[in-house]
């Protein structure tokens, strides 16, 4: 009789990574490892021009040098690709994947070389010489709205992208009815106006963009490898870009150094490398340097609000106006347009607010184009509106977290329909904020602070609220369909081999998949592989990015498992001569409920599976099946994060002092990987209070295009990090999993700068733009204004 | 083209190369050593980091001719006979990386940090790194398995 350990449970637990031995020990292969015989490299020749029409271009140097097999300019790359395709439905100006006659930011590119290798191929980039006739560069974004300094986009005056009608409370297909908003104001005891800005990023996964890609002549087919968070919305794009079917492509993201977002977008270079691979009919390879990446992988966030929040002295919020301006840059990149919106669904944020009304106006600028950056739209709106509640304690003399206490949607509203048309799945606000408040000592964090204070020092408290939307989907609110797809097979030998569409690019998938997978079929997890990031082995896919990889493509997978195990307990219902509802998987044996003696070994009965002598009736050989899952609803996860900064009197330094961050994700599969999602997301928002920012000058020359000039987060800028959560299951999918992977950079931005605001109260400020660069402090500190 | 020969992770390399090409060039492309990352072109991130002659240094910052007779070890090269350098390990189990590519040159700049300073406090161990950027995990796993390597020292 076999017998076998028991297995520990491991869906909950903190499982160390299955990525991480590769990845230690240099073994992983990202985009720039993959060598191909007879491979040649590309390089862009750019533009030094925010906006420019070109006059006249010179390659012939280029040309003749040796081991350069073809140059390429705008003109000749467009006789044999179409414009640039986006994902929305958003109207979009005639972009080309390189220029053709005018360049409208700095960095766009104008031609492009093939070469033997990648210095040669940046040598001939360099030696092509580009006239232009300058024209004058739209770089501020109020500006721009009105035409000024010209308009880049002939069919979209006043460089209006997007004038959207107003959105919230009153608003509906027939009409916009302002009583409501109206009333809310004139009732009002108090109301709070703000002009706030959220700065411009730069994305700045450490691996930049890559790609590789090979038409093989011969077959027809395209295999490109790219450094993308969705291979198969990729292979969508390369295969309409190049005239292929979409099973003549083979889209592959092999290790992928973070996205953070940026790599959602389908890019220029993705698509000139792969039509270039077709006609020359050779692999074909990109690396994207990181000055590059500065001014050609999309940025993040800059979006104006002007926001005006009306409340009663008694800290009861009566209503909230959001006026947003979003700077996109010269193009609408895949989801550009779609990105402020997610600003305008969330402005509900967490708290019951009867009436509220946002407008949104996109412009284009002499730019790069912006796109999704964590939280993408989210972490917008949940500084807008935390910030102006801290405004409005301020105003009050309240506590921060008891004007949030008053004003919470409560936990038996939920289903909660908010004024922006979004339905909240499950929340419970105070319990998050209570729990933070515990985790950080408010209490005695307060007297800290006031005994610092009564020393001279200055130091401040900041606290916010976060609620947002992970877990994308339906179809409806995605338009590349909003569902995720996995594929289980128990193989002959009892090992188990799953695919799921959720590429990652560092969420450590083929860890928490393989715990449920392990959990669900009571085997040990070295038995399961994750397959991913790969179109000829993951049949369907959407990709990783909203939050959703958990959430979505998590609950496909375990869909998936569920139909296999019913099948396989049929085919061990067979050999035990019991009935299948009988039977439990556990410690890798399939045996009879209450009697684990009477069993087989899970491996046995894939075997038979797979040579079923006799085959049960009604049975088809094999143990493999499938599962889309699409959910009814987003998910919306919680918190509510704490800092306390103190800033240098003598230099206007910010130092934080201590971050707590209390994160509701509902039910966890592996605590330390969401640990680290926290963490990360953590710093970057904490990145954006302090010490990041694109900054343009008024020729639209970026001034921040390398690592020396735009402040990537380091390790010395953190304390150490405290994190509680709490957990809310969500109904929308059955594992009740939110999302994290965003989480951090939503609450943590708002409650640095409510820190520092809170340090400098005793000059009077109420508001600081970010980034809180000391020199913008010092300025305070010596009198002068915000 | 310039001949040159150093030491590579133990075995003895003989090549000849264009001066101008950077010793992360060299090691990625020549030897196919690609567990050494670039991640920028201005010497700030440290996903390039090697140890030259037993020291981390940056290999974006050197050309290759300027590392011609000495002693390199890449990621690859960190443990030779097969078991995880202490760093290696500690970086596993506190989940010290999510996508991995600051991960080679984070664990090669800690291979010094902890030669200089075998018992760093927290504050050390942040100084330590900050040559080294990570864009994933916000630094607090990294800095607990540099603790937790020095503890096992």
């Amino acid at each position: 009789m076999p017998t076998s350990p028991v297995l520990p449970k491991l869906v909950g637990q903190r499982v160390k990574r299955r990525e991480d031995p590769r990845l230690i020990q240099g073994r992983g292969t990202y985009v720039d490892d993959i060598a191909l015989v007879g491979m040649l490299h590309l390089a862009f020749k750019r533009s030094d021009v925010a906006h420019g029409r070109i006059r006249s271009i010179d390659t012939s140097a280029a040309e003749a040098m040796d081991g350069v097999e073809a140059v390429f300019t705008g003109a000749q790359i467009a006789e044999f690709l179409a414009p640039m395709p986006i994902g929305t439905p958003f109207p979009s100006p005639d972009h080309r994947a390189v220029a053709v006659d005018t360049v409208r930011y700095g960095g766009e590119a104008v031609a492009v070389v093939v070469a033997s290798d990648r210095y040669l191929a940046r040598d001939a980039a360099d030696a092509i010489v580009v006239d232009y006739d300058t024209l004058p560069a739209v770089v501020d974004l109020e500006l721009a709205m009105t035409g000024q300094p010209t308009v880049i986009h002939s069919a979209f005056p006043n460089n209006l992208a997007v004038a959207l009608v107003p959105s919230g409370t009153g608003v509906s297909a027939s009409g916009v009815d302002d009583s409501a908003i109206d009333e809310a104001f004139a009732k009002a005891e108090v109301v709070i106006s703000q002009r706030m800005m959220n700065q411009r990023l730069a994305p700045s996964a450490m691996e930049s963009r890559g790609v590789v890609a090979h038409y093989e002549p011969g077959k027809g087919t395209m295999t490109i490898w790219s450094s993308t968070q969705n291979p198969h919305i990729l292979r969508t794009f390369i295969a309409a870009m190049t005239g292929l079917g979409q099973d003549q492509v083979r889209a592959i993201a092999p290790e992928v150094g973070g996205g953070f977002g940026a790599k959602i977008n389908i890019y220029a270079e993705e698509y000139v490398t792969a039509a270039i691979s077709k006609r020359l009919g050779i692999p074909v390879k990109w690396i994207e340097d990181r000055s590059e990446a500065f001014v050609a992988t999309t940025h993040g966030r800059d979006i104006l609000g002007y926001v005006d929040l009306a409340a009663k002295r008694d800290g009861t919020v009566l209503g909230l106006k959001l006026r947003l301006i979003a700077d996109i840059g010269a193009y609408n990149m895949l989801l550009t347009a779609a990105i402020p919106t997610l600003t305008m669904m969330m402005a509900n944020a967490t708290y019951r607010i009867p009436a509220i009304r946002t407008t949104l106006t996109e412009v284009f600028t002499n730019k790069t184009p912006t796109d999704a950056y964590r939280g993408a739209g989210r972490p917008e709106a949940t500084y807008f509106v935390e910030r102006a509640m801290d405004m409005l304690a301020r105003e009050l003399q309240m506590d921060p977290a008891e004007l949030r206490r008053k004003n919470f949607i409560q936990p038996n509203q939920f289903p909660f329909v908010t004024q922006m048309g979004a339905t909240y799945d499950s929340g419970d606000y105070e319990k998050a904020l209570d729990k933070a408040l515990e985790t950080a000592k408010w209490e005695a964090l307060k007297a800290e602070r006031d005994a610092a204070r009564a020393q001279g020092r200055l130091v401040g408290l900041g606290l916010a609220m976060y609620v947002e939307v992970c877990g994308i989907g339906p179809s409806s609110s995605l338009p590349t369909g909003g569902w995720e797809h996995s594929q289980v097979t128990i193989e002959r030998d009892g090992r188990i081999s799953a695919t799921t569409g959720a590429s990652p690019h560092g969420q450590g998938n083929e860890t928490t998949f393989a715990q449920m997978l392990a959990d669900q079929f009571g085997v040990p997890l070295e038995h399961v592989t994750i397959l991913h990031g790969d179109t000829g082995v993951v049949k369907q896919g959407i990709g990783s990015f909203g939050s959703r990889s958990q959430a979505v493509g998590g609950t496909a997978l375990h869909l998936a498992g569920a139909k296999v195990k019913t099948k396989m307990a049929k085919f061990a219902a067979a050999l035990l001569e019991a009935h299948e509802d009988d039977l439990v998987f556990q410690n890798g044996m399939i045996s009879v409920k209450g009697s684990p003696a009477a069993g087989k070994s899970f491996a046995s009965v894939a075997s038979y599976a797979y040579v079923p002598v006799p085959l049960p009736e009604g049975l088809e050989p094999g143990l493999s099946d499938e599962a889309f899952f699409e959910p009814s609803n987003n998910t919306y996860p919680f918190g509510c994060h704490i800092a306390m900064l103190e800033i240098d009197r003598e230099t206007g330094e910010p130092t934080l002092l201590k971050v707590v961050a209390v994160d509701d994700a509902g039910h966890l599969i592996n605590p330390l990987i969401v640990e680290g999602q926290i963490h990360g997301g953590l710093a970057q928002g904490i990145g954006q209070a302090l010490i990041e920012e694109v900054v343009y000058s008024e020729e639209g020359q970026l001034l921040t295009g390398s690592f020396m000039d735009y402040a990537i987060p380091r390790a010395i800028d953190f304390p150490h990090f405290e994190l509680e959560a709490t957990v809310t299951p969500t109904p929308v999918n059955p594992l009740g999993a939110k999302g994290v992977g965003e989480a951090g950079t939503l609450g943590s931005t708002p409650c640095v700068v409510a820190a520092a605001v809170d340090a400098l109260s005793e000059f009077g400020v109420k508001h600081i733009d970010m980034m809180l660069r000391p020199e913008k402090l010092w300025r305070i500190i010596q009198g002068g204004a915000s | 083209m310039a001949q040159i020969s150093m030491t590579v992770n133990g075995k003895a390399r003989k090549a000849n190369v264009d001066p101008r090409v950077l010793l992360v060039h060299f090691l990625r492309e020549h030897l196919r050593l690609t567990g050494t990352h670039i991640g920028c072109d201005t010497s700030q991130c440290g996903s390039c980091t090697v140890l030259l002659d037993g020291r981390s240094a940056k290999s974006c910052t050197i050309f290759a001719v300027q590392a011609d007779g000495s002693e390199i070890t890449t990621i690859e090269g960190l443990a030779p006979d097969g078991q995880l350098h202490p760093l290696q390990h500690a970086f596993w189990e506190e989940h010290g990386l999510q996508c991995g590519y600051c991960t080679p040159g984070m664990i090669m700049a800690a291979v010094t940090l902890l030669e200089d300073n075998p018992k760093p406090s927290e504050r050390e161990i942040r100084e330590g790194i900050s040559g080294n950027y990570c864009r994933c995990t916000g630094y607090q796993h990294i800095v607990n398995a540099i603790q937790r390597a020095a503890e096992k020292r």
